[in-house]
This record gives structure tokens, sequence and C-alpha cells, in this order.
């Protein structure tokens, strides 16, 4: 803010500006600030969102001089998935807790349609996961890991002619909830008039279609005129490679062409020095504040406005969190218990309802039980009486049996002829 | 003794000769298809390898433009003479082809394309006045894989299965200048693996004859084994080492189009025009337009017996041979045939002798 302005602020305030007569020591404070930050430590987390191949991992290990470990992805996964690896690094006395999270298969499936969701998934989860935190009880923000995405480096494909349809799509997508610098990869096989022309297009396309990129912030005048500089040179055309050539007497970084040496640390060969600058040494503490002032707050006012928090009650009073969140409560509870009384009217009349059929069942079950018990009675007595006339049967046969033997016996003894013999068989016959 | 060579002499050695008079005479076409995502360089190799720009009025779309956008296909047809030798060349341009974000089966305007001039020549073949037949069949396709990747994508993929039997595919990597000679064999060892896993039938450069010198032979080999060629185009002219040559100027060197040394541009360009144009066309006629000769005229048949009061638009040919099988199964037919034809014949009989 100028001199004028805060002094206008503190006028609002009824705050009057003095002049001390000595010199106090609080312009320390700033060193109090650094020194404690740098016993945090930092951290710092990176999106690189662009094709398989295009260069992503080669870039950063080149912006950070280190090779972090990683393969090369294969072009026929079928969704795109992020992949993230924490690193610390130290420079001098200053420790970084870098983040890098990669896209993985991104713009190889052949419908591309879903490809930014995972993305935007992702970043949503790291800003979810903060807002738990923060909304928590015993909470320790102090000691809190954040991934939150600080910046996202888009990597534009050199075709020399403008976006792709998807490159406009995920940027859409991407532009409310991250800082997005974008790249142009693979800058080498652009030349110096084509690269001209193929960044004015892309920059037209993005104001054309609304997409918001991050600017190199312009408020503090000592970096503002290079900040400005550099937005008008956006978006950076960058080579990277970790291979060492020797170009002279010196030993540089570059990729060895048979028709020359691309240096990347050659301002004339592409813009990797000013991405550098830009991302690294000046606005690397602006990235992180914009994510937490901007697209964070954002999340947060968005997640809490679903939840049916609101800063402004019914009467345009401002209403506390507190209210608010008892207010919830009590509706959740007045909700519970209709619920489950509801459950238990369904729970009873089931009850009811099953007992009746259970009923039914059992009634029906006895009739038919009597009526069968009927039935095996009737044939029992039938039976009996069958038996019974049976019975009868035998004993008068048995009876006549008997006597026809005696009869049979008695007129044997009394003739010993044979003629009597036939005629017993003829008479025995004919009884 | 000169009497007898002059009576050994037949003189049909001057064969050649005629056949070149011919043909200078009638002409050549050529058809040739690009392929390949939008931003590869297609048109500017085009206008490298023929010296002509056809795309003087090109209009490019904006990426907003090309999100739904569908494949079209685009004709440019020129004439052009060299040395008395008359070539009408038409290349057929793919654009939106992969270009959209959904490009699910986005190959298929190409193929129907292909398809129509196959059934277009076939109608004219067997047509009644076969004076002036035009030739449209696409010869040759070169499809532009992507240099920024590790090696073939599921577009491309997707691509080259649903072209290969219908038409001679040449893979190119396009815009090689971003790849260091490493990075180059790397990626054309992968393409080359991939075609084989994936079973893609790209065109191959026939074998010479064991008859011809070692230099040929081993150009020959060169050639193959620098497949898929890396290419590089350019329509500016610029100053190199004393020289006005065809390139890409870049503040650390310029790179030459024609230098073998920088990419593969010359190799394609005398295979594409110097040596194997004709065979190109060739295998167009004998191998892919005879696989779809056949298949046409077998659906067509398959359709004839099931239906036969279907006129056929074309006159049909003499059937080829049918095998085993199918006698079998047509005795069969005939056999009933005759039985039906008995029945009603004894049925007519007694309704009449009643």
């Amino acid at each position: 803010m100028a001199s004028s302005e805060v002094a206008r602020h503190l006028k609002r305030e009824n705050i009057r500006s003095l002049t001390m007569s000595g010199h106090v020591g609080f312009e320390s404070l700033p060193d109090q600030l650094v020194n404690r930050s740098i016993q945090q430590g930092f951290c710092f987390n990176i999106l690189c969102v662009g094709e398989t191949g295009i260069g992503k991992s080669t870039l950063i290990d080149t912006l950070f001089n280190t090779n972090f470990e990683d393969y090369e992805s294969s072009h026929f996964c079928p969704n795109v998935k992020l992949k993230a690896q924490t690193y610390e690094l130290q420079e001098s006395n200053v420790r970084l807790k870098l983040t890098i999270v990669n896209t993985v298969g991104f713009g190889d499936q052949i419908n591309k349609e879903e490809s930014y969701q995972p993305i935007v998934d992702y970043i949503d989860a790291q800003f979810e996961a903060y807002l738990q935190e923060e909304l928590k009880i015993k909470r320790s923000l102090f000691t809190y890991h954040d991934s939150r995405i600080h910046v996202c480096l888009y990597f534009i494909s050199p075709t020399g002619h403008s976006l792709k349809t998807l490159d406009l799509l995920t940027m859409k997508n991407l532009d409310s909830k991250v800082n997005i610098i974008p790249v142009i990869a693979k800058a080498d096989t652009v030349s110096k008039t084509e690269l001209q022309e193929f960044k004015i297009k892309l920059m037209s396309e993005l104001v054309s279609n609304g997409v918001q990129i991050y600017q190199f912030p312009t408020d503090d005048d000592t970096i503002a005129k290079d900040n400005a500089a550099m937005n008008g040179l956006l978006p950076f055309a960058v080579v990277g490679s970790m291979d060492a050539v020797k170009v002279g007497n010196k030993v540089v970084k570059a990729r060895q062409y048979p028709w020359g040496v691309v240096q990347v640390e050659n301002e004339n060969h592409c813009d990797f020095v000013k991405l550098r600058e830009m991302l690294i040494c000046t606005n690397m503490e602006d990235l992180r504040e914009q994510t937490h002032t901007r697209h964070y707050e954002l999340y947060r006012r968005c997640k809490l406005e679903e939840m049916g928090f609101t800063d402004v009650g019914p009467e345009n009073k401002p209403v506390s969190l507190q209210e608010t969140y008892e207010a919830k409560r009590h509706e959740f509870h007045g909700e519970r218990q209709r619920k489950e009384e509801e459950m238990k009217q369904m729970f009873v009349q089931r009850v009811k309802e099953k007992e009746a059929i259970l009923k039914e069942a059992e009634r029906e079950l006895q009739a038919k039980f009597e009526h069968l018990k009927r039935l095996h009675q009737e044939e029992r007595m039938k039976l009996e009486e069958k038996r019974r006339l049976l019975e009868e049967e035998i004993i008068a046969f048995s009876k006549k049996k008997a006597t026809s033997e005696i009869f049979h016996s008695q007129s044997f003894l009394a003739t010993g002829s044979n003629l009597r013999k036939d005629k017993d068989r003829k008479n025995s016959n004919f009884l | 003794d000169k009497q007898d060579i002059d009576k050994q002499y037949v003189g049909f050695a001057t064969l050649p000769n005629q056949v070149h008079r011919k043909s200078v005479k009638k002409g050549f076409d050529f058809t040739l298809m690009v392929a390949g995502e939008s931003g590869l360089g297609k048109s500017t190799l085009v206008h490298s390898l023929f010296l002509t720009d056809l795309y003087k009025d090109r209009k490019l779309l904006s990426a907003e433009e090309r999100i739904s956008q569908t494949v079209e296909i685009l004709k440019h047809t020129v004439d052009i003479e060299e040395k008395g030798v008359k070539l009408k060349l038409t290349i057929v341009d793919t654009p939106g082809f992969g270009d959209a974000v959904n490009n699910t089966e986005c190959w298929k305007p190409i193929t129907d394309y292909v398809d129509q001039q196959f059934e277009q020549y076939f109608r004219d073949e067997s047509g009644l006045n076969r004076k002036n037949i035009q030739d449209n069949r696409v010869h040759c396709c070169l499809y532009f894989i992507s240099p920024f990747g590790h090696g073939l994508r599921p577009v491309d993929v997707g691509f080259m299965k649903a072209l290969h039997e219908k038409v001679n595919i040449v893979p190119l990597i396009a815009k090689a200048d971003c790849l260091v000679p490493s990075e180059i064999r790397k990626l054309k060892e992968r393409i080359r693996e991939e075609i084989d896993k994936f079973g893609i039938h790209v065109y191959q450069f026939p074998e010479c004859d064991s008859d011809e010198d070692e230099d040929f032979k081993q150009q020959d080999r060169e050639l193959k084994e620098s497949a898929p060629f890396a290419v590089i185009g350019s329509n500016t002219v610029v100053e190199a080492k004393g020289q006005r040559v065809r390139g890409r100027l870049y503040p650390w060197g310029i790179v030459e189009v024609e230098n073998q040394a920088h990419c593969d541009f010359v190799k394609l360009r005398n295979m594409l025009i110097r040596t194997h144009m004709h065979d190109l066309k060739d295998v167009t006629c004998d191998v892919h337009y005879e696989n779809y000769r056949a298949h046409c005229i077998q659906q067509m048949t398959s359709k004839l017996t099931q239906d036969s009061r279907m006129e056929s638009p074309i006159p049909i040919l003499p059937l080829p041979t049918p095998d085993a099988e199918t006698e079998k199964l047509i005795r069969m037919k005939d056999e009933e045939l005759r039985r039906m034809q008995e029945m009603l014949q004894r049925m007519k009989q007694q309704m009449q002798d009643q």
C-alpha cells in the first residue's frame, strides 16, 4: 500500500501515526519472522500436468538441479492418475520440503472427456484435508504437513499452432483452484519467429476463453518491474536436460544435436532461466500465499455454504458460526428423531403383519391336521372291519377243514378198498 | 560374323523403352493420404516433398472450435511435370483427426473414404465402358507419430489397425528436430516393437533381387533399418555454409532438411517418389484392392443365395470354384428341390384324375 493510503486508512480507524524520538528496534521484526520460518523449514508443492513424455520430470529435475528418481510411463493407461513424491532439499541453511505431483496417462486415452476430473479431485482432496484439520477441536496447524498445491505447471505441446482442446478444457476447470503457470514444453522444436506467433496465439486463446492464469505480482515496488516484464513473456518456452555437454571451455546442461547444442541456461535459447527466477527465486512465497488466501478460501467458502453455514442470517443480521452450528445440530437431531420414530412405526407394523400371517398359517395347518386325522380314523375303522371279516372266514374255513379231515380219516379206517378211496376222492372233490 | 549377329537379333530388348515411351505419353497418377494429429507438420512435409504449396488458403481452427470438430476429408489435386513426365498428384488431407476431446472411432470417416474409392473402382471396372477409368484409390498413407511421447499412443494403434488391410501405411516420426540421435534410435526401436506387438501391418519394402550389386543392396538394407523415418519439413530456405538450403533456423544452429545426418527426409523422398512409388501403386492394386473385391463379392453372393429375387446392381462375374463343403450343401439342396417337385407333380396328377 502507498503511504497516503496507509494514512487515510489509519485516519478512518482513529489511529494516530506518531514519530519516535529514538531507535526502538522493532525493525528487526522481519528478521525474527525469517528466523522462525527458517527454523520451521519451508514447504512447496508443485503439480505438473502434461501429456506422457512431454518432459515434466526432466524439467523438474533441471529446475531443482537434482535427479529425482522417475521412470517412463506407458501410453496405455486406461485412466488419468496422479503420482506424488516428497523430497527434502537443502540450500545453504534453508530447508525445503518439496512435493512433486505428476499426472500419469494424461492425454493418452481416446476419449479424454473425463481426463481433467482426477486432477480436480486431487486438488480438492488436499484442500479438504486442510479444512478438516482447521475445523478440528484439537488441531496442530503448526506441525501440519501442508499438501495443498501451490502451483500447477501446465505443459503445452509445441505444435506451433494453438492450444489443444484438452488443454483448454483442463485449464478452465483448474484456474479457480490453483495457480496455473503454462509453459511450452520441448521448445527446442519451435524456431524463434514461430515462437513469437505461437505465444501470442496461446495467450489470446486463453484470454478469449476466460482462463485465469497466474500473474506475477506487481504490487511490490522492488520486483514489480521485473514481474511485469515476465508477465508479458508468458508462456515460458522451456527446454529441460540434465545431460552435461562441453561448450567452449565450460560444461553446461544442454541437448546435443547434429546441428548444434541447445543450452538450457542460455537465455537466447529458451526461457528456462526466466522460469526458474520467477517460480523459485522471486515468487515462491507469493504462490504459497495466493494458494492459501485465494484458492483455499474459495474452496472453504463453497464447502461450508454447501453444508448450510452462512455469515448472514435471514434478517440480514450477522450470524456466528456457533449459532449456525447449534441450529444445524438441532435440525439434524430433530431429523434423526423423526427418522427413528418412522422406523419404529414401520417395524411395529411389519411385526404385526407377520404375526397375522403366521396365525393364519397356523390355523390352516390345524384344520388340515383335523381333516387328515378324521380320514385316518375312517380308514382304520374300515380296515378293522375287513380284518374282522377275514378272521371270521379263516375260522370258518379251518373248521371245515378240520371236519373234512376227520371224516376222511374215519372213512379210510372203515373200508380198506381203493374203490372207497376213489369215491372219497370224488366226494372230497365234491366237498 | 555380323550377318550371324543380325540373324540372332530379334529386337524385343527394346520393350522397356517402348513401355517407357508409352507411360510418359499416358502420364501417371498417385494418391497420397496424410494423417495424424494437427500440429505435427504434415502440410510442411508435403510441401517439402513435392516442392509446391498446396495449402495456400488454409484456415486453421482454434482450440475452442476444435472441441467437437468432426474429421473431414479434403482432397487437393495438382498436375506437376518433370522432364516430360506428367504426374497427377492427389493429396488427401484428414483435418480434425485426433483433435477432439473424445476421439472414439475418429478414423471411421477415413476408412469409409478409402472403401468408397475401392467401391467406385470396382463399379467402374465391372462396367461396360471401361475406357476412362479414374483411379482414385489411396496408394499410400503417411501416418505421423508424435515425437513428444515414448512411442505409439492408443489413437495411433486404433488408426493403423483400422487401415492396415486397406491401404499402405508408412509411419513417420514427425518433427524429429526435437530428438537427439540417441533418443531417435530408442524411439524407432520402441515403435517397431509396438508395431509387432499390436500386429499392425505397415508397408514392407520389397526384397531386392539377389543379382543386384552390393551398393544397391546396402542402400536397401539401410532403408529398411531406418524405418520408421524420422522426418523434418520446411517451406523456408535459409543460408547455411554459404549455400541456400531448405531448413529451419535456430539460435543454436540450422537444421537442414536434406542433410541425411539431420533427418531421414531424403530417405523418405527417395523411397516414396524415386524408387517405390510404383510399388506402392502395385501393392494397392494387387493386394488391398483385391482383398476388398473378394470380400465384396463373397458378401454379395451369400446375400443372393438367401434372397434370389434381389437384383444385383453389378453384373456378377463367374464364381470361383466352391469347395467341398459348399458343393455338398448345394447337392443336398438340389435333391430336396427335386423331391418336392416330384411330390407336386404327383399331387397335380391326383387332382386331375379325380
